[in-house]
């Protein structure tokens, strides 16, 4: 199996609140694979496509987020998350 | 038709529910069929049968509709507008038990995914402590 970690820096002004959790969890489950999301590069990890998890971890500005993926396009789904994370979730809201 | 789970935001108040919906829209997107409704005809709070009706109409989607409900009445009425549904739609609305503003953004957003009318109720529950 097709195993990918990633890490990026999150510079976003407020951290991984509610709008930021909520991209990143639908870009997430656009993918087949398992993507776990920590705050250390050893965990503990949460599932990136639960919305509730994601938000619970209210991961504060300058975190480095790591992601962990497994599956088919887990290379693809990792790119596309840290391009997600590092391009300030697109539109800096 | 939509593929995806439609979501009912039931309010005592029309502000609420009108602004839980935009919250919904601004935040998710416009991929999850959405209806609302608040407050009485008259213009104070409360919240009825036969609008309710119409917010599930709205929002229906062959796939299912979760509604978010607030207080008390918003929920009897809920129920009550589910069993007037005709018998074949009935067993795919259901009422969620979560907070509404909260559950109706993680509700939506796991529908957005195409989930189904349970994981998109487990969803919002996952916010009530248990």
């Amino acid at each position: 199996m097709n195993k990918h970690k990633a890490s990026v820096l999150m510079r976003h002004e407020v951290g991984l609140h509610a709008r930021p959790s909520v991209k990143l969890t639908k870009l997430a489950k656009a993918f087949e694979s398992r993507i776990d999301l920590g705050l250390s590069p050893d965990g503990p990890w949460v599932d990136a496509k639960s919305i509730v998890k994601v938000m619970a971890t209210r991961a504060p500005k300058d975190s480095t987020i790591y992601f962990r993926a497994e599956g088919a396009d887990a290379k693809a789904a990792l790119e596309a998350l840290v391009t997600l994370v590092d391009g300030d979730f697109q539109d800096g809201r | 038709m939509s593929e995806n789970v439609g979501i009912v935001i039931v309010s005592h108040s029309a502000d609420v529910a009108r602004g839980t919906a935009l919250m919904v829209e601004q935040m998710v997107g416009r991929e999850v069929p959405l209806g609302w409704c608040g407050g009485d005809p008259g213009g104070g709070l409360g919240t009825s049968v036969e609008a309710i009706m119409a917010a599930i109409e709205r929002a229906w989607s062959e796939r299912g509709v979760a509604i978010l409900v607030d207080l008390g009445g918003a929920e009897t009425n809920s129920e009550m507008a589910i069993e007037m549904l005709p018998e074949e739609r009935r067993a795919r609305v259901v009422v969620c038990n979560a907070p509404v503003v909260e559950g109706a953004v993680m509700a939506a957003t796991e529908a957005a995914s195409g989930a189904s009318l349970e994981a998109v109720r487990q969803t919002a529950e996952e916010l009530t402590p248990v």
